[in-house]
């Protein structure tokens, strides 16, 4: 192409600009960098270690308020060497892995009928909202009449607690199913089990997903209350142990591994977000 | 490749679009490579590409909707997009999809209300933009675009999605909307016809440049039948790389 001569040009460019027109401004999406991003993810746990640690080494947070942060750390070395530790996780996880594939399976498979058949919807859902409203720790007692001090009774208030986020997730997500979708696998030929499985679920894995996230935050809670009550081993009676001897380093250990737990939670639906839905990481960031 | 300037027969005009050796670079390609292109204020200019050729990226660019490596690009500040597909918000009726982000107040639901009667929808104003058809609904996004009255209206191949019948009709409309609001338009489609029925101006774009570039003469009201109107397509298509 020839281009004008330049002041030609500079003479065109002055008077679009003395008409008042002006350059667009874009807003524009940068990538950043990786490693960035986990820079500023570990910047506050590693903020509220430090603040702990010095407010330990000031004394201003004395030991039998809350041991410090290598006190913390020895009690975990403590715990470790007698396998204390690692019988108590054992214990709590199954606990907790137990009550949460009941609860989050029957959370789910509630939530797909509701959502996706009318009678489903009529039939059940008003009952299940009811129950929804009961909280899982009156049910504690109860429990313990039905099951006596069990196993069974752990997990089934676990699952218990669970399975409400993952009904009310799921329910919603099937709802908002594509409608016209559907239609399109029913001209196909496909039947109501076919087209749960390769529309409806899929469609719904967002939802599912987040009520997966809640419900594993909840396992944890519901954790704690069933094992604080009444129980001879797990990380609640760890816990019991140590309140018992006032041994502050214990207590933050438990704590601390709680909340690990919950983050641990969080990364395996962050992991599951990326395998189960392929496509929507093709579509992510890809401009037209 | 060279290119007569019969371009800007009218450099006294004033401007509403000024590009100058714009390139826009996504990977190792130059989709655009050194873009010249002017529009003065009220011509209605057609931009023709086979696709991929980086007609709708010229588009974004002059919307503020993507960004130029190099060059210059001077826009005038009010614009509006029409895009392919209507995108009005699901959530909101039309009256309110219309004027959306506009100042609220009584003055505001007249304009809208007007906008909307000229697109013939006005019976609809409280309608959901769900229970639209596909004409209707981009009826409405044409609203949304000349209500606030753009010195540069950008159409991104508003008329792709719809059937032929309706895509005929809402030419018609755009045509008369644009001779009353006399915004500067770029259209941007692949509908050779389209282009000449419409454009006061054609350009072909291909391998980042602008191969063509030139008024078009045919007489109104314009007939496909029209010598000057096949001869003008089948340079068009040839440009296209349709024989």
């Amino acid at each position: 192409m020839t281009t004008a001569a330049p002041e030609r040009t500079a003479a065109d460019t002055r008077a679009a600009l003395d008409a008042g027109l002006v350059t667009p401004h874009t807003r524009r999406s940068r990538p950043r960098p990786r490693a960035l991003a986990v820079i500023l993810r570990t910047l506050g746990p590693l903020a509220l270690l430090g603040g702990w640690a010095l407010a330990s080494a000031t004394g201003a947070l004395t030991q039998d308020v809350l041991a410090s942060p290598a006190q913390v750390a020895e009690a975990v070395g403590e715990l470790w060497g007698n396998g204390q530790l690692t019988d108590a996780l054992g214990v709590s996880l199954t606990r907790a892995g137990l009550g949460l594939f009941f609860g989050a399976t029957t959370g789910l498979v509630l939530g797909v009928v509701t959502g996706f058949t009318r009678l489903g919807e009529e039939l059940l859902d008003s009952a299940i909202q009811v129950l929804r409203t009961v909280p899982f720790l009156a049910l504690v007692p109860l429990f313990m009449v039905w099951f006596g001090i069990t196993e069974t009774a752990k997990v089934a208030l676990i699952g218990v607690a669970t399975s409400f986020p993952m009904y009310v997730s799921t329910s919603g997500g099937v709802r908002n199913t594509d409608r016209k979708l559907v239609e399109a696998m029913r001209s196909f030929g496909l039947g109501r089990w076919a087209i749960v499985r390769t529309v409806v679920l899929p469609g719904a894995l967002p939802a599912l997903l987040s009520g997966l996230r809640l419900s594993m935050t909840l396992s944890v809670i519901a954790l704690i209350a069933a094992e604080e009550i009444n129980s001879t081993e797990g990380i609640g009676y760890l816990m019991a142990q140590a309140q018992n001897y006032s041994r502050t380093d214990i207590l933050a250990v438990c704590i601390l591994i709680y909340g690990l737990l919950g983050l641990t939670a969080d990364a395996v639906v962050r992991v599951l977000e990326r395998l189960l839905m392929p496509w929507r990481q093709a579509v992510q960031g890809a401009a037209r | 490749m060279t290119v007569t300037s019969t371009t800007v027969t009218s450099t006294a005009t004033t401007p509403a679009v000024h590009l100058r050796g714009l390139r826009r670079v996504f990977g190792t390609r130059a989709v655009l490579d050194g873009v010249d292109l002017s529009i003065a204020r009220g011509e209605f200019v057609a931009l023709l590409g086979a696709s991929g050729t980086g007609k709708t990226t010229l588009l974004r660019i002059l919307g503020a909707l993507d960004q130029a490596d190099e060059g210059t690009v001077l826009v005038p500040p009010v614009r509006t997009v029409v895009f392919q597909e209507p995108r009005l918000v699901p959530s909101k009726r039309v009256l309110a999809n219309v004027t959306v982000g506009l100042p609220r107040g009584a003055a505001t639901r007249e304009t809208g209300l007007e906008a909307l009667a000229e697109v013939g929808l006005e019976k609809h104003a409280d309608a959901w933009p769900a229970t639209l058809s596909g004409g209707e609904a981009q009826r409405v996004a044409i609203a949304r675009a000349l209500v606030r009255e753009p010195q540069l209206l950008l159409l991104d191949e508003p008329f792709a999605a719809l059937d032929a019948l309706t895509r005929l009709r809402m030419q018609d409309l755009v045509g008369d909307l644009v001779r009353r609001h006399r915004p500067a338009v770029l259209l941007v489609t692949h509908d050779v016809e389209e282009a000449v029925r419409l454009a006061d101006r054609v350009a072909v774009l291909r391998d980042g440049l602008l191969v063509r570039d030139e008024p078009v003469t045919v007489d109104h009201p314009r007939d496909p039948a029209d010598p000057a109107f096949a001869d003008l397509r089948r340079r068009l298509l040839a440009d296209l790389g349709v024989h």
